[in-house]
């Protein structure tokens, strides 16, 4: 039975000494401990937030360069674009040009070749004249005194003219 | 390496053994105080040795601390006796009264009944009566005051190194109480009161470290531990009526309507006979009442089965000293086995005695929904 028989003394001391423990850990101890452990947890969640952002700011610098660099490419797609048209136009025009300078040498020369071959026949014309004419003439001296002599002239003096 | 890690256990082992029959020389030398010639083949078996005194002895508090005896002297620590009886105070040293054998300034240690233990004086009816305040420094008041002292200066250095070492990991005495000061804070507190939590964490923790290391302490046979703090039904008392107070005084009026006027009850459950208002105030009632004796219910058995274990070695030595030796052995291992299960029940008993009283902070001040 003794053991279920609590002390007086004990209950005064304990409660003494309780009320003791309890008001010094709690200025002494509890209350820094608990603020400096909240403030830790603090500490830890606001660095955790700004990692976050920071991740998302990150994000979202690369997804702008992503997009100045998409933009970028298509610019050049376009010049490139533009540049080969212009290259083909520059092409096709040169060509042409050529062309045109080709065909009027041709025409030119063709001129001059037609032109060289009519005074070239003029000039064949005129020496089958001057030929027929001195042939003309030395028959016309032939038949003057024997006609036999005169046609054997004649065919003498065609076989040695060479008609070029 | 596991022949290694193996022998090393078994070294620790044997010096368990040892020690533990050491231990138990000591117990047996103190418990045969007073007989003389002792004589292991001659009258052993009519030296009765009174295991329930025995263990009684070593759970209840004392007005002097024993240490150990040895070759019949006894080392104790003499604490003070303050009594205050029919208008007068009575100081005097334990010394003086022989380990309970003797009385002093009329007063004298009763041997049996429900003051067994204490301080008593014969009145002339030949009753035995107790002094009308015994305010003595006990065992178990020194106990506290060492272990009180411990707290705070466990707690302080904590609290300081958490001041030098501001925003860095824990270290040290720190980090292996920050977890469970973290328990507390986050499932006791948090969990159990809501929103307001803040103002009764400091009691909480105070309780809940109070009653672990005197729990632990309670397992250390020897000085300064040994003495039975959690295991007194006047300390347990004191912590549940704390709870009790604190929960009555920051009860909020949702609390005292449930009390008086339960919502959601049948009519005939309150009036004519009011029944339910009868429960809920006993309820009051029973809840720091059952407090109180589950710490102490808890913390004595263990200690009795302990010290039961223990005695089964002298009982068997008085019957023949090979048996005493035979059955150490078994004892010592059943010994080990509760001294392990009384270290888990230390925390288990702490948390439970914890999270009951957050428990009650939070009905009183739970609003109405």
């Amino acid at each position: 039975m003794q053991i279920i028989n609590p002390g007086l003394g004990l209950i005064f001391w304990m409660t003494l000494a309780f009320l003791i423990v309890l008001f010094v850990l709690t200025k002494f101890a509890w209350k820094p401990i608990l603020a400096s452990l909240k403030e830790r947890e603090d500490s830890i969640e606001d660095a955790l937030q700004a990692a976050e952002e920071a991740k998302k700011e990150m994000a979202a610098l690369k997804a702008k360069n992503e997009e100045l660099l998409k933009k970028a490419r298509e610019e050049r797609d376009v010049m490139l674009a533009d540049a080969r048209k212009i290259k083909e136009q520059i092409i096709g025009e040169a060509r042409e040009k050529a062309n045109k300078e080709a065909s009027i040498i041709v025409e030119d020369a063709r001129e001059q070749i037609n032109s060289e071959k009519q005074a070239a026949l003029v000039e064949l014309k005129n020496l089958i004249a001057t030929y027929s004419i001195q042939i003309a003439e030395k028959v016309l001296q032939q038949e003057l005194s024997d006609s036999k002599k005169q046609q054997a002239y004649v065919d003498k003096l065609l076989k040695e003219t060479n008609l070029n | 390496m596991g022949d290694k890690s193996i022998s090393k256990s078994y070294f620790s082992l044997a010096a368990l053994l040892l020690f533990f029959l050491f231990s138990g020389t000591t117990l047996f030398a103190q418990h045969n105080e007073g007989k003389t010639d002792e004589n292991w083949e001659g009258e052993v078996l009519e030296q009765d040795f009174k295991a329930g005194d025995m263990i009684i002895e070593h759970i209840s508090d004392s007005y002097e601390w024993h240490i150990l005896t040895w070759n019949k002297t006894h080392i104790s620590i003499y604490l003070p006796v303050i009594l205050y009886d029919r208008g007068e105070w009575h100081v005097f040293s334990s010394k003086h009264l022989h380990h309970g054998e003797a009385s002093y300034e009329g007063y004298h240690v009763a041997k049996e009944g429900f003051n067994g233990g204490k301080l008593v004086r014969t009145d002339a009816e030949g009753n035995e009566v107790r002094p009308d305040y015994d305010i003595s420094i006990t065992k178990n008041v020194l106990a506290i005051f060492i272990s009180i002292f411990l707290l705070m200066w466990i707690f302080i250095s904590v609290a300081n190194s958490y001041k030098k070492r501001k925003g860095h990991a824990p270290k040290g005495m720190q980090s292996l109480l920050e977890p469970l000061i973290l328990f507390v804070r986050d499932d006791i507190a948090k969990a159990s009161i809501g929103h307001n939590y803040e103002k009764y964490t400091p009691y909480l923790l105070t309780i809940f470290f109070f009653i672990f290391f005197n729990n632990l302490f309670g397992i250390v046979p020897f000085f300064p531990g040994g003495a039975n703090i959690t295991g007194n039904i006047g300390v347990t008392g004191v912590l549940a009526a704390f709870t009790f107070i604190i929960t009555t005084f920051s009860a909020n009026k949702n609390y005292w309507v449930h009390m008086v006027n339960m919502p959601g009850v049948p009519w005939w459950l309150k009036l004519p006979l009011p029944l339910m208002p009868i429960v809920e105030i006993m309820g009051m009632f029973t809840k720091p009442f059952v407090l109180m004796v589950r710490l102490f219910a808890n913390m004595t058995a263990g200690h009795i089965i302990v010290l039961g274990f223990v005695s089964l070695i002298f009982i068997f030595g008085h019957i023949a000293p090979v048996a005493g030796y035979s059955v150490s052995v078994v004892s010592v291992a059943f010994s080990i086995f509760m001294d392990i299960l009384e270290f888990l029940v230390a925390l288990i008993q702490a948390y439970v005695f914890t999270i009951l009283s957050a428990l009650y902070f939070g009905m009183a001040t739970e609003e109405a929904h």
